[in-house]
């Protein structure tokens, strides 16, 4: 059966299996690193020049971005069984939807343009 | 660390084997510690079936608490111009009642349930992090001394079980009532919160082999919806629990209206909370109905992926609905029209599981045995108390409703008619398994019926009463205003009143039914399966033995029980039966697994558990005192995450082929 | 075990004979984390609330120094590079960098925390107090109960690298190790939420 070959492939190849396994090496993860230490610099840079209309966007785009990188990447979501993607996801959709829900009552997305 | 007991072979049950019982078979060579029957062993125990026995007896204690608090509210109202208790006692009266009722009791005797039968039905020899349930227990226990020791310590909270702020601020309750009320809510749902997180890992991974998730029994089923109810209802409960610590102890403006704040805040993140809750507390019962009428229709459930799906449907939607508690607040037409219509549709779920049930004894050979009586209560009393609430979902007449005795008439009918129904089925029919004895039928049924009267009189006048007028949380009444005829106030709060004693009777019958059952001579050991019952946790010994299945019986159907005791004969589709119960366990138990590894027994969860009043205490009195109690966490937690789950050499299962022994199954610091 | 539902996936850990092929311990850590959503959810929207309702006491834009938080924030960020550089160590049983990146993610942690406290102690000199405001108790309860988790994620932290030392981590020393991580890198995905929303957005 499949299962006995893989599980028999895996132990015999602990260390170099391993790594690849969990996705990524070392020098990807500085790579990523930089890439979220980029994306702050955007962010920040928001308070400095003047974004216009596109000011909320570019943060909130920015903030999702750099939520779903340390997610996926760091947190190796991404090569994970799905499970445990559905199990934080719905916690997260249901902590915003509910939470949106409430904020709406009062009006909170309405007060501002 | 662990307390390691010598191994012994005698048979593991408290109080020891009566004469006359055939022990149960020890066939093979077992590796397991001894069950001790002293006390000690109780306080570092990591089992699941204790822990669920615990979590039983601490419940039901509440729960005569919360009906003497009961009691005293129908005592004060059942003559004008009550003088059993004055206002503010009344105040801390019903806040009390309803607190105990729905976390001291309904909440963790469905845990009990949960965690003693979950693991027997998927087939598993425990949870997925024993020593996690145990500290959950102690939370539970210690958090509700807690909470009650403020009857002792300046009087009982006094802001009603939902505590709408501003009135629970300093200002308006100064005394320590409801800072007790807030930490000790804290406690127990630290309990609830990680006793959620084993039971789901324990659902998910530990099925027995060919235990799929559609061939669970539907008690499993319910449990696991209500776990993730749990698991994401009580970070809101906490944050709004935090929020009013912080405003009541240091003066943080978040429901200060003269700092500008919404008192609506409160509402909103308690009853977010709060919605969630009353599914957390109905869907365990429905999972134990769905167990009885089948059993005692001698029919499968009816529509079984149907109950399961309309289960996880209601705890979907539950999560939509949460202001139709708010209707009457001040939300705006749009926010209330949302919510009524979500309301609306969760009744549909709901109303699917009612059919099923009743489709279910549909054509069945039904037994009116006890269990059976109580489950068929439950349909009848749960839709009475739907109907109400589908009267809430239309936002204009909730608008007369609310916050009268109307709404209390609703919740009571779902709650007690629905929920302790569900409970008081599951006593007495898992009863046999759990104490080696069946409750007495015929007590049983003078208990049934008590009940049954009881309640329909106490709560059935407070639809009359609340349409009429009376709202929630009235003290005392006075003739002058009681009304005349038919709708006379002082007239149906004296039948209600009268109702609720012959209900605490029928209640104080099923405790003369359990010391009889258990000091009488004249009743004997119950059979393996006294039900022909259905599903797994049937397929052990009476009661199960401390690693439950001498084999982790294989499964290749929904109520495999069931299947192994009968066949359908494929042309003429009858059923008979080819094996009884006891041949169905000696064939299991041929061949019975060696070197069963149990997790150890520890003291670090009851001594995590103590640290957590140690600090609540602390900021109440005295704040060296927290800091001692953050000491006592601090390094509670440290030495827990030291010891292994299990001492060495156990391991949960037997080794699979080809993997060497010793391997621990827990692995990470709070395993 | 033959009709177990083992999952092909890349989890089937060191000894996980579950049902579903994952680890519990590391299952657990995810549900956790989901909850964690719903807690910090109601203090960020409580927070969003208040933020900018009454006038009383400092507004926002006239305290925040996005300068300094910025730092911080990066810090935090890379401390979050650091943590997944010390699993991946011990994943492969490379101790001693395993102990390097858990120390210098502590480091950084506290770091991170020692700048919290600079900008608390700093608002709070120039007239921001826990019960000034709306903004001030909803500010610092939010912020505050992220502090707490990061400071909870620095004893962690430093607790792996002592018991690794006296070799008394049960179990599955990478598993452990791979857990507090999680843990740590949801504190650092919840301050970029806080980070935006709370700073980077004037009221």
């Amino acid at each position: 059966m499949s299962t006995a070959t893989e599980h028999s492939e895996q132990t015999e190849h602990t260390d170099g299996h391993e790594a690849e396994h969990h996705g990524l090496s070392d020098k990807q993860y500085i790579y990523i690193a930089l890439i979220l230490a980029a994306l702050t610099a955007i962010e920040v840079s928001t308070y400095y020049v003047d974004f216009g209309p596109f000011f909320m966007p570019t943060l909130f785009i920015l903030m999702i971005v750099k939520f779903v990188t340390v997610v996926s990447y760091f947190m190796h979501l991404k090569f994970d069984n799905k499970l445990f993607t559905y199990l934080f996801y719905s916690g997260l959709l249901l902590a915003i939807a509910v939470y949106c829900g409430f904020l709406a009552t009062f009006k909170f997305f309405l007060q501002k343009g | 660390m662990t307390i390691i007991d010598r191994p012994s072979t005698d048979v593991a049950i408290a109080g020891g084997a009566p004469a006359g019982v055939k022990p149960s078979e020890a066939l093979g060579v077992f590796k397991r510690p001894a069950a001790s029957t002293s006390w000690r062993d109780w306080v570092v125990t990591v089992d699941h079936k204790k822990l669920g026995i615990m979590y039983g007896v601490t419940a039901f204690f509440f729960f005569i608490v919360g009906g003497v608090e009961a009691l005293l509210i129908r005592l004060q109202l059942i003559a004008p111009d009550g003088k059993v208790l004055n206002a503010d006692q009344y105040n801390q009266m019903f806040t009390m009642h309803a607190t105990t009722m729905v976390f001291l009791f309904v909440m963790p005797m469905a845990a009990a349930f949960a965690n003693y039968f979950v693991p027997l039905q998927i087939g598993a020899r425990d949870v997925a992090f024993p020593r996690l349930n145990a500290f959950g227990f102690w939370c539970f226990l210690f958090g509700g001394l807690f909470l009650n020791s403020s009857w002792f310590l300046g009087g009982g909270a006094d802001g009603g079980w939902f505590m709408y702020a501003p009135n629970s601020s300093t200002l308006f309750s100064p005394s320590l009532g409801i800072d007790f009320w807030t930490l000790g809510l804290q406690i127990t749902g630290i309990a609830s919160l990680t006793g959620a997180i084993n039971l789901i890992v324990t659902v998910l991974n530990m099925r027995a082999p060919g235990m799929k998730m559609m061939r669970m029994p539907i008690f499993t089923w319910m449990v696991l919806v209500t776990q993730f109810l749990l698991l994401f209802a009580i970070p809101v409960i906490t944050v709004a629990l935090f929020l009013l610590t912080f405003q009541r102890s240091f003066d943080a403006t978040f429901f200060d209206v003269a700092s500008g704040a919404d008192p609506l805040l409160w509402q909103h993140l308690f009853w977010i909370f709060g919605h969630p809750e009353v599914y957390i507390m109905i869907l365990p019962s429905f999972g134990i109905i769905s167990e009885v009428l089948p059993v005692f229709s001698k029919k499968p459930l009816f529509g079984y992926p149907i109950v399961a799906m309309s289960g996880a449907a209601i705890g979907f939607v539950g999560w939509g609905v949460w202001a139709h508690h708010m209707f009457a607040s001040g939300l705006g037409p749009v926010s209330v029209t949302v919510f009524s219509m979500a309301t609306m549709a969760i009744a549909v779920p709901t109303g699917v599981k009612i059919v099923n049930w009743v489709m279910t004894m549909w054509g069945g050979k039904l037994s009116f045995t006890v269990p059976m009586l109580f489950a068929i209560a439950l349909v009848v009393q749960f839709t009475i108390g739907g109907l109400s609430g589908v009267t809430h979902a239309v936002a204009p007449s909730d608008t007369q409703q609310t916050d009268t005795y109307y709404i209390v008439a609703h919740f009571h009918y779902v709650l007690f008619g629905g929920a302790v129904f569900g409970l008081f089925s599951g006593f007495y029919y898992w009863w046999p398994k759990m104490f080696r004895r069946q409750l007495n039928e015929g007590l049983g049924k003078w208990n049934f019926w008590l009940m049954v009267i009881g309640m329909n009189l106490t709560f059935g006048p407070m639809h009359i009463l609340g349409l009429q007028g009376q709202p929630r949380r009235m003290g005392v009444w006075t003739e002058a205003r009681a009304g005349e005829g038919f709708f006379n106030f002082g007239f149906w709060n004296q039948i209600a009143s009268i109702g609720s004693f012959i209900l605490g009777f029928g209640v104080l019958l099923f405790l003369v039914n359990v010391i009889y059952t258990h000091k009488s001579k004249k009743v004997a050991i119950s059979p393996l399966d006294p039900w022909d019952a259905r599903t797994l946790e049937w397929m052990t010994h009476n009661p199960p033995q401390e690693h439950n299945f001498d084999t982790i019986p294989t499964v290749g159907h929904l109520d495999e029980f069931f299947h192994r005791k009968y066949e359908t004969d494929a042309s003429t589709h009858a059923v008979k039966q080819v094996h009884s119960a006891e041949e169905v366990m000696a064939e299991l138990n041929a061949h019975p697994d060696e070197h069963i590894h149990m997790p150890s027994r520890s003291y670090w969860p009851i001594l995590l558990a103590l640290s957590l009043p140690v600090i609540a205490y602390g900021l109440i009195y005295n704040r060296m005192l927290m800091a001692v109690g953050a000491a006592m966490t601090l390094l509670t937690m440290f030495g827990w995450s030291m010891e292994p789950s299990t001492s060495p050499d156990d391991d949960f299962d037997p080794p699979a082929p080809g993997e060497g022994g010793g391997h621990t199954k827990e692995l990470s610091p709070l395993g | 075990m033959a009709e177990t539902a083992i999952s092909h996936g890349h989890d089937v850990g060191h000894g996980a004979h579950s049902s579903t092929g994952l680890s519990n311990n590391k299952l657990g850590m995810w549900m956790f984390l989901g909850s964690e959503c719903l807690l910090f959810g109601g203090l960020i929207s409580t927070y969003m609330l208040y933020k900018g309702r009454v006038n009383a006491g400092p507004q926002p834009d006239q305290i925040f120094d996005i300068p300094f938080t910025s730092v911080s924030s990066f810090i935090l960020l890379m401390s979050s590079l650091t943590m997944v550089l010390a699993v991946s160590a011990a994943q492969r049983k490379d101790e001693r960098n395993m102990n390097l990146w858990l120390v210098i993610t502590a480091l950084l942690g506290a770091t991170f925390v020692g700048g919290q406290v600079y900008e608390f102690t700093a608002f709070y000199r120039e007239g921001l107090g826990f019960t000034t405001s709306l903004f001030g108790s909803s500010f610092y309860t939010l912020t505050g109960f992220h502090g707490v988790h990061v400071s909870v994620g620095i004893i962690m932290l430093m607790a792996l690298v002592g018991m690794n030392r006296n070799k008394r981590i049960p179990g599955d020393r990478a598993e452990v190790v791979e857990l507090v991580g999680l843990y740590w890198h949801f504190v650092d995905i919840v301050w970029i939420i806080i980070f935006t929303l709370v700073y980077l957005i004037p009221s």
